[in-house]
């Protein structure tokens, strides 16, 4: 087969292709979104859910049809999806279930840098790491064999430097899964409590029978060096690790749960120094030392971060001193031409306190507007501006506004927007909605609020000012705030001065994708010509 | 330091068949690829493409990375994406030898740093090795460039002097990674950076 250079994204789009699966799913999100536009390029079903809950419940749907399903998100969108998560382990699946954990150690475009290596544990669910394209290729087909044939969901975790860094694959012949069809299995799939505690039962019998496959299985790699140092590492680390200490001894771990302690035992009996290297939390360290192998793991300070062949090289020789600090360039920053520039301005100007969201505009946090008070998580800036309007004295609770891009409304901001309709502040509240009409952080994807496809087609489109009225929001405008900057500044003071509940969708779009969204606009109308001429 | 036979996955992996009655013979799930000997690697040449989103860092060094992939050496390549598209930093790197392991440089161990934007010089300098070449953003003029967008395809040109690739694989990878209409310019910002630098 031919060989590629792929990113890692790539390469689990390629899994996804010649794995035949039958639908991708997923909310973008630094580092996992290329996988499905890959997918999608590929000529896969790839789709974008209004977030992460919504797509791995789509998947699991796909999956209980008897099709392959693949859900991706990044880190933190597996905390949205974990509610479904958590059951579907009960319930498996008919057909196979795999979900990306796309992990951000070092925090390179994220919120947080939790391991979420620890999910696997707590949901009781396979979970397979790879350290670069070709394991990613490989573990992500591997992925659906193993959820096919244990009839769970399978969770391949991959970090930024696996998904994002590029190297040489090479792909298998496609393979034709079976086609879907529905098999009804009540017990199995309705997790009511006399269903769910054998399905607890069954999940736990099958996770030792994994636990059986992974002590054997020959995806968890060993290389016979020297016998005075032995590492065990997983994911990128293991290839830092064979940099730092080429002489040593090396078991890379594939699959990371169940975990094949006695495999570890072996390895660290036939070395005699062990040392534990892995990113993130002491994960590995804390499993293989509570089986009572002694084993070396990392210094604390190094919990913190991304790894490399440097510092895997101070950890392999016990070095703490203070590590040099990593250049420090210019941060990015609001596009000169951003359209959140006069709403930034404005709430500048009033001193406004700002309960912010996730997205490109969380940049307005940067000198000079500093115009952002809280960032916590998608959607979060609904209940945390509210819950500061109960709290705080009158005078300050009326400077109090949540504001939110247009995809992280759609995201998981509604929520908020019920709570504010059903428990409304003494004071009122406002919410600002930056409308770009697209996903602009992560690389302008279209969601629910554009009207347009993955593949930019024409679908059907949600209404953000039209969900506000819905609500029974009483305020409710839309306002271009580059055409007609005073005409926003104007509203915004007014909507504030009231003790009411206001959204104001300042709608503008952003600069990188106005060009974009025009072409797909006319291509779409020129479309809607066509389709009407032809019926007449 | 040799390999276990099968370490990285010769042979296929299969279920225990025995705890599955019914279920029709085991498919088999793909094995890893076996790597090459597992010898001490041999050098490793260590790129590093700096600048600002916007700037063409990414897509240079995705050129060099294709480069050396052409050429049939082990290629890694490692960078931060997500907020690249703001104007903040950007750093790329690539390694291309024999046999690559981390995707990353050391900071340090660069032997080539390849620098689009003169603010960012002295912030990456000291990811460079001390025997290491900077190829600074003013090695080309950008005023005899026919874009000034192609700098980054002018500084590859620049640093295809110092590496031991085939100069007709640059040219390749270059129009792989541009559309078309783009194709010329870039040959010429390429062939003036190449002119700019001379072989150490």
């Amino acid at each position: 087969m031919e060989r590629r250079l792929l990113s890692g994204d790539e390469a689990v789009a390629a899994a996804a292709g010649d794995g035949g699966v039958h639908l991708g799913t997923g909310y973008p999100g630094t580092p996992s979104t290329e996988i499905l536009e890959a997918f999608s390029r590929l000529g896969g079903r790839a789709q974008w859910a209004p977030n992460e809950k919504v797509a791995l419940e789509v998947g699991l749907g796909a999956a209980f049809g008897g099709a392959r399903a693949l859900v991706t998100m990044k880190h933190v969108g597996l905390n949205v999806a974990a509610d479904p998560l958590f059951t579907a382990a009960y319930t498996g699946v008919s057909g196979a279930l795999v979900v990306v954990s796309a992990d951000d150690p070092g925090m390179s475009s994220s919120q947080n840098e939790q391991d979420n290596r620890h999910y696997a544990v707590a949901a009781s669910l396979p979970m397979l790491e790879p350290s670069d394209s070709q394991e990613a290729y490989d573990l992500a087909l591997a992925a659906f064999e193993l959820s096919e044939r244990w009839k769970l969901p399978v969770i391949l975790r991959m970090t930024t430097r696996v998904c994002h860094g590029k190297s040489i694959l090479t792909r298998r012949p496609a393979v034709a899964p079976r086609a879907p069809a529905f098999e009804r299995d009540i017990p199995g799939r309705v997790m009511i409590p006399a269903y769910a505690r054998p399905a607890h039962r069954r999940l736990r019998k099958k996770i030792e029978e994994l636990l059986a496959w992974a002590e054997a299985t020959p995806l968890n790699v060993e290389v016979r060096g020297g016998r005075a140092l032995g590492i065990v590492s997983a994911g990128i680390a293991a290839r830092h690790a064979r940099e730092a200490a080429p002489g040593a001894s090396f078991l890379e771990l594939k699959t990371l749960h169940p975990l094949p302690v006695e495999r570890i035992r072996a390895f660290a009996a036939s070395v005699e120094r062990c040392v534990i290297v892995e990113e993130g939390d002491p994960f590995l360290a804390e499993r293989i030392r509570a089986a009572g192998i002694a084993v070396e793991s990392k210094p604390e300070p190094f919990r913190f971060g991304e790894l490399d062949v440097a510092r895997v090289r101070r950890i392999l020789a016990r070095d703490t001193s203070p590590e040099p600090e990593a250049p420090r360039g210019k941060p990015p920053m609001l596009c000169e031409a951003c359209p959140y520039h006069p709403v930034y301005a404005t709430l500048r100007k009033l001193d406004c306190i700002v309960a912010g969201d996730i997205g490109c505009y969380t940049l307005g946090v940067l000198p000079p507007y500093q115009g952002m008070d809280t960032c916590v998580a998608m959607g979060a800036s609904l209940g945390v501006g509210l819950g500061l309007r109960h709290v705080l004295p009158e005078k300050d609770a009326r400077r109090v506004i949540s504001l939110i891009g247009d995809s992280t409304f759609i995201h998981t901001g509604v929520n908020g927007l019920i709570e504010m309709v059903y428990n409304p502040p003494a004071t009122g509240h406002v919410l600002v909605v930056l409308d770009n009409g697209t996903t602009a952080m992560t690389g302008q994807q279209e969601h629910p609020g554009t009207g347009r496809t993955m593949e930019h087609e024409p679908t059907g489109k949600v209404s953000i000012e039209g969900l506000a009225r819905a609500l029974g929001v009483k305020n409710v405008d839309v306002i271009d705030p580059v055409r007609d900057p005073g005409g926003w500044e104007k509203l915004f003071v007014d909507r504030l001065g009231r003790r009411e509940l206001s959204v104001i969708v300042a709608r503008s779009p952003c600069i990188l994708a106005a060009a974009d969204i025009r072409k797909w606009e006319k291509a779409a109308a020129e479309k809607a010509v066509v389709s009407i001429g032809g019926r007449g | 330091m040799t390999e276990r036979a099968g370490d990285r996955g010769a042979q296929p992996l299969r279920a225990p068949q025995q705890d599955r009655p019914g279920e029709s013979g085991g498919r088999e799930v793909p094995s890893l690829k076996v790597e090459g000997t597992g010898c001490v690697p041999a050098r490793t040449t260590n790129v590093i493409v700096a600048g600002l989103g916007g700037q063409g860092v990414i897509k240079a060094s995705d050129i060099l990375a294709d480069v050396a992939f052409r050429a049939g050496k082990d290629v890694k390549k490692a960078e931060v994406h997500g907020m690249s598209q703001r104007g903040g930093s950007v750093t790329s790197d690539v390694r291309f030898g024999d046999h690559v392991e981390s995707p990353m440089i050391p900071p340090g161990e660069a032997d080539y740093l390849l620098v689009l934007e003169p603010s960012e010089v002295e912030v990456t300098r000291p990811l460079l090795s001390k025997t290491g070449v900077l190829i600074p953003p003013d090695l080309v003029d950008e005023r005899s460039l026919p874009n000034r967008k192609s700098l980054n395809v002018a500084l590859l040109g620049a640093l295809s002097r110092h590496l031991d690739l085939p100069e007709a694989l640059w040219l390749e990878a270059v129009k792989a990674a541009l559309p078309e209409r783009l194709h010329q310019v870039n040959e010429k910002a390429f062939r003036i950076g190449r002119e700019r630098a001379v072989r150490p």
